[in-house]
């Protein structure tokens, strides 16, 4: 690990740039992980702290429901415990490894509830997605959010709602293109260049 | 679906937003595809910085089953290289060979299988058929297909007086990375698991269990190893009320 800058106690020297901050949190978020992959219970309940409150506030938002989002976001810990081994850091950042994997396992607990609802008593969804502010007293105000949220603001409103019904309602394109009543193309379009769109303003790359 | 549209399916697949066929057949398509992998890297980055917007304290209690859950599981083996030479391979390209290697092992179960019923004796025409060519052939047999689009098609053939079914399939895409395809047989609002499908593109399966007297076939994406119950709605379903 003598590629991985050390993280100084303390209040850093000088006035560092956010980017700096950014990336030493993201090693030291990938380095945990690599230490949990060697069996370090303390590194992967430290690498819980750091991320906790996304992963929990993820599955929330999804699953509605928050015994659901505590079983998924259990779930979805205990997943990458397991295969910490096979993180690469090289293909992306430990946080947006467990990001995907906490929404995969809340994506797929909607459905299937929804598929044994369904077979149950003939059931219609509630189409609409309720209001986004609901979880909002809780939410962590922290400068990453307030740049992502300027980075949404930027999205056309149509783009915008593809994107937010895809990833936090948990709908598949043909679902949201259904939901807002365009073809499955231009749903497949907003989604992409909605993403494409947010990926470079807060400067993604692989 | 033509080539061009497959590349725009990075966008709602690195959010999860494709139903079991699509996210199937895309993998197959990102196993060979350079550039499609680079982008859904990407953009499961982009989408993740997402959950910064929704951040919430999850109770303390939770923090405790996790790590009392973990100290019972040992992380897995990690993937170790064949040879030197496929070290610095992209996992996903190895992993794509997986369902072949499967298919390969199956195959070979089922060639040992066909040997033992070789008819190195004469026999009458049933016992040296397979169980599948017995329904296959069977005077009562009836047949239902379903076309599954760009993900294949199948066909489900059940004699009653046999009480067994057959799914054969053509072109079948393989089930998403972590799941099988499990298949059931319905009677009302009943689901009686009749097994996994091995992960082959072109088959033919004996369905486990009675099938005189249901009324259709179904397939669900199912997480490895299959469901009790399906957990999911099927992604085809083969009506033998209305068979030929």
């Amino acid at each position: 690990m003598d590629h991985v800058r050390p993280v100084p106690d303390g209040a850093p020297q000088g006035a560092p740039s956010g980017g700096d901050e950014k990336r030493s949190e993201a090693a030291r978020l990938a380095d945990l992980l690599r230490q949990a992959a060697l069996g370090d219970e303390a590194a992967f309940a430290a690498f819980y702290d750091a991320t906790s409150a996304r992963a929990y506030g993820l599955a929330l938002r999804v699953v509605r429901n928050p015994a659901h989002a505590e079983e998924v976001t259990q779930e979805a810990y205990l997943d990458a415990w397991h295969s910490s081994t096979r993180y690469d850091a090289a293909r992306g950042s430990a946080a947006g490894w467990l990001m995907t994997i906490v929404h995969r396992k809340a994506v797929d607990r909607v459905r299937s509830v929804e598929a044994a609802t369904a077979r149950d008593e003939t059931w219609n969804r509630e189409a609409a997605p309720t209001d986004h502010d609901q979880t909002a007293e809780a939410v962590h105000a922290s400068l990453d959010a307030a740049r992502v949220r300027g980075a949404v603001a930027t999205l056309t409103d149509v783009q915008r709602q593809a994107v937010e019904l895809t990833y936090f309602g948990g709908y598949t394109h043909t679902e949201v293109a259904t939901l807002l009543d365009v073809p499955l193309g231009t749903a497949k379009t907003r989604i992409r260049d909605g993403l494409i769109r947010l990926r470079d303003l807060m400067g993604v790359a692989s | 679906m033509s080539e061009m549209d497959v590349h725009k399916l990075t966008g709602a697949y690195a959010m999860d937003a494709l139903d079991e066929l699509e996210r199937a057949r895309f993998e197959q398509h990102l196993a060979q595809c350079e550039d499609c992998r680079a982008e859904v890297a990407e953009l499961r980055e982009t989408a993740a910085l997402l959950a910064e917007t929704t951040a919430v304290t999850p109770p303390a209690s939770l923090r405790d089953s996790v790590l009392a859950g973990i100290s019972q599981v040992r992380p897995l083996a990690p993937e170790v290289p064949a040879s030197p030479t496929h070290a610095a391979r992209p996992a996903a390209r190895g992993r794509g060979w997986v369902p072949f290697l499967v298919a390969a092992a199956l195959a070979l179960i089922v060639g040992v299988g066909a040997l033992v019923t070789q008819p190195w004796a004469p026999s009458d025409d049933a016992e040296r058929l397979t169980a599948a060519e017995q329904v296959l052939q069977a005077p009562d047999a009836e047949e239902v297909s379903v076309d599954l689009g760009e993900a294949g098609r199948a066909t489900v053939v059940r004699s009653k007086a046999q009480d067994r079914a057959v799914i054969t399939t053509e072109d079948m895409v393989s089930a998403p990375s972590g799941k099988d395809y499990e298949l059931w047989f319905i009677e009302g609002d009943e689901f009686v698991s009749a097994g996994l499908m091995p992960d082959a593109a072109d088959q033919t399966v004996v369905l486990d269990g009675s099938a005189a007297a249901a009324a259709a076939v179904g397939i669900t994406v199912e997480p490895d190893g299959g469901s009790e119950q399906p957990t999911s709605d099927p992604i085809a379903v083969f009506d033998l009320t209305e068979s030929t």
